[in-house]
């Protein structure tokens, strides 16, 4: 299966990546030499075979519901692009 | 002194030889003296130093741990409280780390001293250290080829002993193959064996952290001090971590006798290279001679594990690379238009284009409609690859291959195709899939166009068999010396 320069910008977009004009193509020939290689195990019946998440079926463990961590936001927010007042700045959102 | 192995290093600290001031000195200056390698991201001398003063105070005062005083060097995919933490990756450039990688503060606990942060491939995504963002890391046993990757820095500085051990991570074959490439020994444990926390994630269900030294015995006293349950990591298993430096010491003919080792022929058909090959068999006349059994195996579905690698870390980063915003940390663009042109323009201009088509391929294999056909399968593959070593466990003690097909390739070779270059991960990519440990070790080297190069064979050990595997490989070593060979302008 090939994936087209359309598809390149759909998942782009999906994605929240920008591809410049003059790489979709590049984009849709690396793409779709991955998926092909991907589509190999196509080959094989998997019926009934349990999907494996976790190499060893380990489960999630459970914590007793308590504080644990620590206020850090100051700390945090000195490696932050952007912060005032404990807020993170981005672009205004609402006219 | 960059020639000694661990345990000499620590003897002759406790002894007083020399100093940890003295030692970390030698490597700090090795560090500079061969820094056209690219193998350091980050040079930590000044602080390494001071370190290294404490670590001689603790020796004075007889409160040493493990490896007090002893140097190292970390992959800047771990976090490290206060330094730069950049993956090898433009989008963490001026990430400077809040906390500590659970890694970083066992074996900071344990005594070592760090000089320095290893380049690697942008996110540990990559095979021959070309996808960083610092530029490619040369391999010391020939300087126009890949050190391999993606923990291509750290192996490359325990080649040319700038460092006599250093951290990786595998996800695909990031600390094997590496190793293998470079002549060193290397190991990724059983996943869950080392904590995650604060080890950057690529892809969660496959990443795992690991030792680079010299020696099987070197990669031991690293792997005691990182190893063990933290709480901190969801999929850290709570299993008590076994005296890895006292296992060494079985006796040499005695432990291997009796053994029964798998050779799989998957292992050995198309793509494997001739010579890689001869080595390779050498080693296993090797284990034949001290009495091992050595058994033909089959490991049927060796060659859907690509395929089901590349949806399955692909979906994994796709998830976990979301994180970067371009808000809370990390690169963001000049003069964002709108919130969607500064997520969109940070992402774009932050990652790399290997990075990229693999968030893409995530993005693709998880997107509505796909899930089953894509995510689903892969799932249902792993399944049936990890049954492949779990049969082949029922009849043999360790299975062994080569680590790579070839040796180092030269830089650029492979890069304008990216499937040409995930071919070359195909004996590492189904030990991360199953989860199983395996340890590359070096034995022996091939000329290829006037110049030799190391090859590494693989050892692949049962779910937390990490000593049986450091102890076949310690054996070999007693009585071979490709471990201690050093590519030359090192000296």
């Amino acid at each position: 299966m090939s994936i087209s320069p359309d598809e390149v910008l759909k998942i782009a977009n999906l994605a929240r990546l920008q591809i410049k004009q003059e790489e979709v193509e590049q984009y849709a020939n690396d793409l779709s030499s991955i998926i092909n290689l991907v589509e190999q195990m196509n080959a094989v019946d998997t019926k009934d075979i349990l999907p494996m998440a976790h190499p060893l079926d380990a489960t999630q463990r459970l914590r007793e519901d308590k504080v644990t961590e620590n206020d850090q936001r100051d700390t945090f927010q000195t490696i932050a692009p952007s912060a005032e007042k404990g807020l993170y700045l981005v672009p205004k959102v609402i006219e | 002194m960059h020639e000694l192995s661990v345990s000499q290093l620590v003897d002759g600290l406790r002894n007083g030889e020399f100093s940890s001031v003295e030692l970390t000195q030698c490597f700090v200056d090795r560090m500079q003296k061969f820094n056209d390698l690219n193998a350091f991201i980050t040079e930590l001398s000044e602080r390494a130093l001071l370190q290294a003063a404490h670590a001689d105070k603790l020796i004075k005062d007889n409160q040493h741990s493990l490896l007090t005083g002893v140097p190292i060097a970390h992959k800047d995919i771990f976090c490290m409280h206060g330094v730069k933490t950049s993956c090898g990756s433009k989008m963490l450039d001026n990430f400077i780390a809040p906390y500590d990688a659970t890694v970083v503060e066992k074996l900071d606990q344990a005594g070592c001293v760090t000089i320095g942060r290893t380049n690697m491939d942008e996110f540990a995504m990559g095979s021959s250290n070309e996808s960083s963002y610092y530029g490619t890391v040369k391999n010391p046993w020939n300087k126009d080829r890949v050190p391999g990757g993606s923990s291509g820095g750290s192996a490359a500085a325990v080649a040319a002993r700038i460092a006599p051990l250093a951290t990786g991570t595998d996800t695909g074959g990031s600390i094997r193959q590496p190793a293998a490439l470079c002549g060193i020994t290397g190991l990724k444990p059983t996943y869950g064996r080392v904590s995650r926390f604060g080890m950057i994630a690529y892809a969660s269900s496959l990443d795992q952290g690991g030792p680079f030294g010299k020696s099987a015995e070197d990669c031991a006293y690293m792997l005691q001090a990182m190893a063990g349950f933290d709480e901190k990591d969801s999929t850290s298993l709570d299993k008590p971590v076994p005296e890895y430096t006292q296992l060494l010491n079985a006796s040499l003919h005695d432990s291997l006798k009796g053994k029964v080792i798998g050779v799989p022929e998957e292992y050995f058909s198309e793509g494997l290279s001739a010579d890689v090959k001869r080595v390779i068999e050498n080693a296993i006349a090797w284990y034949e001679q001290q009495g091992c059994e050595i058994k033909s195996i089959s490991l049927p579905n060796t060659k859907l594990a690509i395929p089901a690698y590349y949806v399955i870390a692909p979906a994994e980063c796709s998830s976990n690379l979301s994180r970067f915003d371009g808000v809370r940390y990390g690169y963001r663009c000049d003069e964002p238009q709108d919130l969607r042109d500064l997520y969109d323009r940070s992402r774009s201009e932050g990652f790399g284009d290997e990075v990229k088509r693999r968030i893409m391929i995530g993005t693709y294999a998880l997107s509505a409609g796909y899930y089953d056909a894509y995510y689903l399968k892969a799932q249902q593959i792993r399944r049936l690859i990890s049954e492949d070593f779990k049969k082949a466990f029922e009849q043999v003690d360790v299975i062994l291959g080569p680590t790579t097909p070839e040796p180092a390739f030269k830089i650029g070779e492979k890069t304008a195709d990216p499937v040409t270059m995930y071919l070359s991960d195909i004996y590492t990519i189904s030990i991360n899939l199953a989860g199983v440990p395996a340890m590359s070790v070096p034995c022996g080297f091939v000329n290829d166009q006037q110049s030799d190069l190391p090859v590494g064979m693989q050892l692949i050990g049962n779910y937390f068999e990490e000593e049986k595997l450091l102890n076949f490989a310690h054996q070999y070593q007693l009585d071979t010396d490709w471990h201690k060979k050093s590519p030359s302008g090192f000296e």
